[in-house]
């Protein structure tokens, strides 16, 4: 299958073109489609033409996003200590010894709603404070005398969010499940429903084997 | 057949203690996206989405009674 094509259009062959079948999808710029569909779970589909799609891509995987978030926040202090324990903290990028937070590779499917997780994590990262707690990094419990923002912040550890948010590894599996679904809308504003990409391929099959039959038969 | 709203009500109790409402939200949300996917009308994306989310459901159930089955004795 070819994507260069800028009006690239799919079409349910005209075999099983009746008039109970879809119209023919115009996927505009693919590649396109599904960067706007990485960055907002739907906006691909909107440019795209495909509203309808679009508002249910939006309003289910945004929805399950901020749910998990909501799940992971709390305007409560820390129990026994001054740190406030702060909204989306199950959305976090860290990478050390104590914390490699592979569940963001999941999140970041979610695009640009995640977006304030990157910039906390290279603010810690880089020596510097988190700008708030949304989305920042637990601090490490341990920190190795060389990093850069090691004790400095009052963020609480990974354990302190553990022992005092209830919902946060559902939080972290909602938001992860986000990413996923957006990951299979992106490859939708690609690519098109994959059913319709089947039958075309049928069709191009059905339509090879024709030629091959009537070959023959000239041969003959 | 008597003990049946004793046992709808046991069922919602433990079903409600166990979180297993959080479930709901992630089901639906995975049916509609999952048929989108598959489908571009709505009134194809929809009944794609229904059949999907039975599947889950009962996915969950017979994994639910496998496991159950396997720490009977634990």
């Amino acid at each position: 299958m070819e994507f260069e094509d800028p009006q690239l259009i799919l079409t349910v062959p005209e075999t099983t073109n009746t008039s109970d079948s879809p119209p023919p999808v115009k996927l505009k710029d693919p590649a396109l489609a599904a960067f706007l569909a990485w960055l907002v779970p739907g906006l691909g589909h909107w440019y795209q033409g495909r509203r309808a799609k679009a508002v249910l891509f939006f309003v289910c995987i945004m929805g399950i996003f901020t749910y998990g978030c909501y799940l992971g926040s709390s305007s409560e202090k820390i129990q026994g200590a001054d740190i406030k324990i702060g909204y989306a903290r199950a959305v976090y990028f860290a990478w050390n010894d104590e914390d490699w937070r592979m569940h963001f590779f999941c999140q970041i499917g979610v695009g640009l709603p995640t977006l304030p997780a990157i910039v906390q994590a290279l603010r810690v990262n880089g020596g510097k404070e988190p700008m708030g707690s949304f989305m920042a990094p637990p601090r490490m419990q341990n920190p190795p005398a060389n990093f850069p923002n090691a004790g400095e912040n009052q963020q609480p550890t990974l354990h302190q969010l553990h022992f005092n948010l209830e919902y946060f590894e559902m939080a972290t599996t909602y938001t992860e499940i986000a990413g996923l679904l957006n990951v299979l809308a992106i490859y939708d504003a690609f690519a098109g429903p994959v059913f319709l990409l089947s039958a075309k391929k049928e069709d191009e099959e059905g339509e090879s084997e024709k030629k091959k039959d009537e070959k023959k038969e000239a041969k003959k | 057949m008597d003990q049946f709203p004793l046992f709808a009500a046991n069922f919602f109790l433990r079903f409600w203690q166990a979180n297993l409402w959080y479930a709901v939200p992630l089901i639906i949300a995975v049916s509609l996206v999952y048929a989108a996917t598959r489908h571009e009308e709505m009134r194809e994306i929809l009944p794609h989405a229904l059949r999907f989310g039975l599947w889950i459901v009962v996915g969950m159930a017979v994994l639910f009674a496998l496991l159950w089955y396997l720490s009977w004795r634990l």
